[in-house]
């Protein structure tokens, strides 16, 4: 039997046709895109086409585009990046309450070295609230940092209000687009954005390679020191390969956004709608206003790592907003931000789905949830209570 | 994560959980941890001539906490008094072949769940064993702003 993959918040496959693009790269076009010689030509144009293509899905110019190593990297370069340029003395970080970790660690370790950290609020949806934001937001904040929605939860974030609010004061503003820019179209100029984080592996492009996306003026500090790569914001010869599959990638994305988001989005309604017919079920985050492809729901009086283990013995791979589904056996603080009692944290589970999956798939999940459910509910002595 | 990581018979007994259940007329009643730390226990015993005739649990936890508190009622039953007040931890987690490092946190709870079962079985017969008390940081877990401490 194979199995039914709902976790594509944690991992995604390349896509094939991605993958296909990529190989020449290793083998037969391997030469530095740096170099002046023949053998640096194929690269360096297979990049500048790659550079297009990722800009081409946010809107962007090509050479507002820095190729970074992920994710991770782009959300490291544009928070430090932004703090350690100065921006006359402004010492303050802004962030969500349901940011991701690369965020909330990040913008913690410069909280270490001296400077501020303020988070903002979020109702009980997970959307961060503008009253909130115009309480923190101070002229001595250097950078705000808002995701385009919450990874866990999947709801969008109110990003022109709080951005017209950032600049309001003089603040920088990125967003972390890793989990939306597969699925929802967007434009780094409709919505005014200075710095915007992008994920190859999220566009289902290959690991190891991300984007930054920043504004023509705005000044931001690099982090690596080297050659002077990507505008002096990267230093270290470039990822060639994985530059080339995310560029196809992001070509793949913007060709599909009018096909893939709203047949993954119906998938998912049918999802939710069905597992919410369990009792006692109930869904995490916003109804409408968030991302296609996530299902958040938390079921009452069990717990999250026993549904997680028996769907997958039963081939359904899902993720956990429960302590003991984490390795530090913390709840998602995501969740406990947005008011969610703490078993309740514990008894989410977050399905995340991709252009890959199936009816056979939401019906799977919909067919083994029940049964799971009512056997530990049976073993719990908080059923009924 | 976690599948690989535990072992056949935490898996087995995570699926097939024995003595499960409420019971009606137990002589005494256990009940440990916090749901709002993701594992909360209580388990119910009948006491014939000073043995444990029968045990009954529910556990509101993950696999871990589930099978061990499975495999505890399983080494128990029919056990004397004495026999189930000296049982450890070790017993039962080797009894399941190992735990993973990070889960012992949550298996502590059963053998815990067992002497406070059978500190109120004393209680009730004017028995006091402070040595089966119940732990206060297990009874009552400590509420602060940052949230409830877990460990």
């Amino acid at each position: 039997m194979n199995r039914v993959y709902m976790d594509s918040t944690t991992a995604m496959p390349v896509r094939p046709e991605v993958l296909e693009v990529m190989l020449p790269y290793f083998t037969v076009h391997y030469g530095n895109p740096s170099s002046i010689h023949e053998d640096g030509k194929m690269p360096r144009m297979a990049m500048d086409d790659a550079r297009g293509h990722v800009a081409g899905l946010i809107g962007a110019s090509p050479e507002e585009v820095v190729f970074t190593s992920g994710a991770t990297e782009s959300i490291n370069l544009a928070l430090k990046g932004a703090l350690y340029a100065g921006r006359e003395g402004r010492k303050g970080i802004v962030i969500t309450a349901v940011d991701h970790r690369a965020v909330t660690a990040t913008a913690a370790s410069m909280e270490r070295k001296g400077y501020f950290l303020r988070e903002l609020a979020v109702d009980h949806y997970g959307k961060a609230r503008l009253d909130s934001a115009m309480d923190l937001l101070t002229k001595d904040i250097s950078i705000l940092s808002v995701p385009f929605a919450s990874g866990e939860v999947g709801t969008h974030q109110p990003l022109k209000e709080l951005a017209s609010l950032a600049h309001d004061v003089g603040a920088l503003v990125h967003v972390d687009l890793t989990m939306s820019a597969l699925m929802e179209p967007f434009d780094v100029r409709s919505f005014d954005i200075d710095l915007a984080t992008l994920s190859s592996a999220d566009l289902m492009g290959p690991r190891g390679v991300g984007a930054l996306y920043v504004r023509k003026g705005v000044r931001i500090e690099h982090l690596l020191s080297g050659g002077g790569h990507e505008r002096g914001l990267r230093s270290g010869s470039e990822n060639v390969p994985g530059i080339v599959g995310m560029g196809e990638a992001s070509r793949i994305a913007r060709e599909r956004m009018g096909t893939d988001p709203p047949m993954v989005l119906s998938l998912r309604d049918g999802l939710i709608s069905g597992l919410t017919q369990i009792e006692d079920s109930y869904l995490n985050g916003h109804p409408t206003d968030r991302l296609p492809q996530n299902a958040n729901i938390r079921f009452q009086y069990i717990e999250g790592e026993s549904m997680l283990l028996l769907l997958d013995l039963n081939g359904i791979s899902v993720a956990s907003g429960s302590a003991c589904a984490q390795k530090n056996l913390e709840p998602s603080k995501t969740l406990i931000s947005m008011g969610l009692k703490h078993e309740e944290a514990h008894g989410s589970l977050q399905f995340s789905l991709s252009p890959y999956t199936t009816k056979a798939d939401t019906g799977r999940v919909l067919d083994v949830m029940p049964g799971i459910v009512e056997e530990l509910r049976k073993l719990s002595p908080l059923t009924g209570r | 994560m976690a599948r690989l990581e535990y072992s056949k018979k935490v898996l087995e007994h995570f699926t097939n959980p024995r003595n499960v259940g409420e019971m009606k007329d137990a002589d005494s009643v256990g009940t440990v941890g916090n749901p709002v730390c993701g594992d909360m226990m209580e388990l119910s015993i009948k006491v014939t001539d000073d043995r444990i005739a029968d045990i009954r649990f529910r556990t509101f936890g993950c696999a871990s906490a589930i099978a061990t508190t499975s495999m505890l009622t399983e080494i128990v039953k029919g056990k004397t008094l004495k026999e189930a007040e000296e049982l450890k931890w070790d017993d039962v987690v080797s009894n399941l072949d190992g735990l993973p490092p990070v889960k012992v946190h949550c298996s502590l709870l059963a053998v815990e769940g067992l002497k406070i079962a059978l500190y109120n079985y004393y209680k009730k017969r004017g028995i006091d064993r402070p040595d089966l008390a119940p732990k206060e940081t297990e009874a009552e877990h400590v509420h602060s702003d940052e949230g409830p401490s877990c460990v």
